[in-house]
């Protein structure tokens, strides 16, 4: 019987030749994608009666080549780079937090609501009250998984899912009765709020407001947490071996809880910052879905702080790409949203083939947990690749 | 070197190559997009900024009929661009924003949640002339147009009225906003003119375009006793739903006949194309000023589709209501008009006002699964 077989790749990085080895896989994984997506890419805009050099152009380099398209490049990426980096602490951790959105969504509510009802507005607290308001408000709902998952040991992937639901009815509920505002008609919308309570833009004409420099610190305290203090060292732990964790004397419900609230604080950061710095006014759709992708983003990203900015910009730039070229070339939305997708999945392919390799092979009797079948769910996690067994604990 | 090596190396050096010659494409086609936006010709550039997509055969697609209205009328005076399926969201504001950064003359937001964007960038380039379609905020270059999509509503109520033998109709709408009241309670004033026992069953769904979940709203309604179904919601779902169960219903915001030839019985359809053109016209000339239009049946900002599927006696009262409101003989909103809760917002004999319908929040008794 012939048998497929994912194996990790590994490396002797100790030696030259095993360094190089290394060095070129990663250079394969950097460039391949990106030319079979090119590739795609050109097609994609040929079959769309579209001459392909003139396509790419539209989608990648034309977005980049004003002061309005970097800037809108930078207001996309950084709620993108904030959910994102919250959503490091708990897949590092192994805790599946899909629910990001529902805390973006919490995030802006607790925002809008500090500053209607709680702030007077002539404070100098008051900028910093409607963040705090929203990372509250943001982890208090990524509470409710940790509660459920660490107390009653509910699946935190499908309570975290489907608590999304229930901000955006919540979100709903409050735009068309309590929080709508009086002078709008009857519009489901909030009033405005007043000019003292937005963020400054930073450049004329554009979109970018203060909010957008969040995540520099945001990336470095991230980064700070993960790899130079204990709670990250108990994160990585009961990440990769929970057992060891626990003889180690690392709570399990703790960590949960822990990462939990840190990741859902940001993502409400990150649902603050778009109300305050962008809308000005809570609207029924308050996201275009940047909980969800901020997932994809953080896996691009490689779980690594620096790499989920390179990532937030990377996709940031697919979805600015797509709104360019559907001005200057006529590309249908969907088709851009197609290019997106098969960019994303080339990357993401292509990062897991660099560290696993397939190999087909006839059965023979191995010891089990040495290799893994095709059908396992392999995580697309960077660790594995340091790891002889490769784990399949999802 | 074996030869697999030799190959190998082959290969790897063949795709430097073909990295730097695309980089190298790349580069020229740069140049060559900065040298010809140099010698872009005088034109006038109108961009359209649509919530769904130009297929939702709804909508967004008479929007688009109107787009291509401008072309048909002025030819090469007009370059017109859109994008599709913008969120309503903060997104909104970017999407206008480069289309203002484009150059454009005119720029037309075709949703209402597009509002507060549309003016904010117009705020920033007092230049440029935008229209936004369903709003009520204005300033010096911002215009607001719509059309009175409500006296469709009521005929459609009429014939529904008389067709249904539950007397339930069924009615998929969007969000709770004075637009889709007036709609809902249009439509029933229309049904209660001709048939008293009607009531209107309503599934909200909190979206103006989602195939899948219009589809399940309008099943539901069936599957609770409608044989009518009506839509304020883009796709063509609940009619071919519709359509499926072997009852009636009416398309929206586009003719959605060849959707379903044998239950639909008419729809309201949106002409943007005629205002268009003459905002355009007036851009071009410099007579272009901020307004409020409101058009209805009589300016020819609405139309019915063909009365279809119904016997002649229910087509002529159908044809008498569109007569009536186009004439000014019938009067949609005359009182008394008492809301679900039983609150009178209209005593007998008064006609309700424009202001008053703009904010309107209410639904009438009779009205099944108000907000």
């Amino acid at each position: 019987m012939l048998i497929v077989r994912i194996e990790p790749r590994e490396f002797d990085t100790t030696s030259t030749q095993g360094a190089r080895a290394h060095l070129r896989v990663l250079g394969l994984a950097a460039v391949v994608p990106l030319l079979v997506s090119l590739l795609l890419g050109g097609l994609i805009f040929l079959s769309n009666g579209i001459p392909p050099l003139h396509g790419l152009h539209a989608f990648f380099i034309a977005p980049l080549s004003d002061r309005l398209g970097l800037t809108e490049l930078l207001v996309k990426a950084a709620p993108l780079a904030l959910i994102a980096c919250g959503l490091l602490f708990v897949f590092r951790a192994n805790v599946w937090n899909i629910g990001a959105e529902g805390q973006f969504i919490l995030g802006a509510i607790g925002a809008t609501g500090t500053a209607l009802f709680l702030v007077p507005q002539d404070s100098p607290f008051c900028l910093p009250a409607l963040f705090l308001g929203g990372v509250i408000a943001g982890a208090a709902w990524a509470g409710v998984v940790a509660w459920l998952r660490a107390h009653l040991r509910v699946n935190e992937i499908l309570c975290s899912l489907m608590l999304v639901y229930v901000a955006q009815l919540l979100l709903h509920w409050l735009v068309q009765s309590p929080w709508r505002d009086p002078q709008g008609y009857n519009f489901p919308e909030t009033a405005l709020f007043e000019s003292s309570l937005m963020l400054p833009i930073l450049v004329e004409r554009t979109r970018l407001h203060l909010g957008v420099l969040f995540v520099v610190p945001a990336v470095a305290l991230t980064w700070l947490l993960l790899n130079r203090s204990l709670f990250g060292l108990a994160i990585s732990v009961a990440g990769r071996a929970p057992r060891a964790a626990r003889f180690a004397g690392f709570s399990q419900k703790r960590i949960i809880w822990m990462t939990l609230l840190v990741s859902g604080g940001f993502a409400g950061l990150a649902g603050a910052v778009e109300v305050v710095g962008l809308t000005g006014q809570l609207v029924p759709r308050i996201s275009p879905g940047y909980g969800f992708t901020a997932i994809i983003v953080a896996f691009l990203g490689g779980l690594h702080p620096l790499g989920v900015v390179a990532a937030a910009l990377l996709v940031a730039l697919t979805y600015l790409g797509g709104e360019a070229a559907q001005v200057t070339t006529q590309l249908p939305y969907a088709a851009a949203g197609i290019f997106q997708g098969l960019l994303l999945f080339s990357v993401l392919a292509f990062g897991f083939f660099s560290r696993h390799r397939v190999r087909f092979t006839r059965a023979v009797q191995r010891p089990a947990g040495q290799v893994l079948q095709a059908s396992a769910n392999l995580p697309a996690n960077p660790s594995a690749n340091s790891s002889t067994n490769p784990r399949v604990d999802l | 070197m074996t030869a697999v090596q030799k190959s190998f190396h082959f290969l790897r050096s063949g795709l430097w190559a073909f990295s730097a010659t695309c980089l190298l494409a790349a580069s020229f086609l740069v140049a060559m997009a900065l040298v010809g936006t140099a010698d872009a010709q005088e034109k006038t550039k109108v961009g359209f900024v649509y919530v769904g997509p130009i297929g939702d055969h709804g909508w967004t697609h008479a929007h688009d009929v109107g787009r291509r209205a401008l072309e048909e009328e002025f030819g090469s005076g007009v370059e017109t661009t859109f994008l599709e399926s913008v969120p309503e969201g903060a997104d909104a504001e970017g999407a206008i924003r480069r289309l203002a950064n484009e150059g454009h003359d005119v720029i037309f937001t075709t949703s209402f949640g597009y509002m507060n964007p549309t003016l904010k960038v117009a705020r920033e380039f007092p230049d440029i002339r935008f229209e936004h379609a369903t709003g009520y905020k204005r300033s010096d270059n911002v215009s607001t147009y719509s059309i009175r999509f409500y006296e469709g509503r009521y005929i459609q109520g009429v014939i529904a009225g008389h067709m249904t033998q539950s007397n339930a109709i069924g009615y998929v709408a969007a969000f709770p906003i004075p637009e889709v009241m007036r709609g809902i309670n249009a439509f029933l004033l229309g049904a209660r003119s001709v048939n008293p026992e009607v009531t209107l069953h309503l599934v909200w769904v909190n979206t103006w375009f989602d195939p899948g979940k219009e589809r399940d709203a309008a099943q539901s309604l069936i599957d609770r006793g409608a044989d009518i179904i009506a839509q304020h919601t883009d796709s063509a779902a609940p009619l071919q739903v519709a359509s499926e169960n072997g009852v009636f219903a009416f398309g929206q915001a586009s003719d959605m006949r060849a959707f379903a030839p044998r239950a639909q019985l008419s729809a309201s359809v949106n002409s943007w194309g005629p205002y268009y053109v003459a905002r355009v016209q007036a851009a071009k000339d410099g007579s272009w000023e901020s307004q409020d239009t409101w058009g209805g049946l009589k300016s020819g900002m609405l139309t019915m589709a063909e009365y279809a599927n119904m016997p002649d006696e229910v087509k002529a009262a159908a044809r008498t209501a569109e007569q009536g409101i186009r004439d000014g003989s019938v009067a949609i909103w005359k009182g008394p008009l008492v809301d679900t809760d039983g609150t009178e917002h209209l005593a007998a004999g008064l006609e309700l006002s424009d202001q008053a319908l703009l904010g309107m929040a209410w639904a009438l008794e009779g009205v099944q699964g108000a907000p």
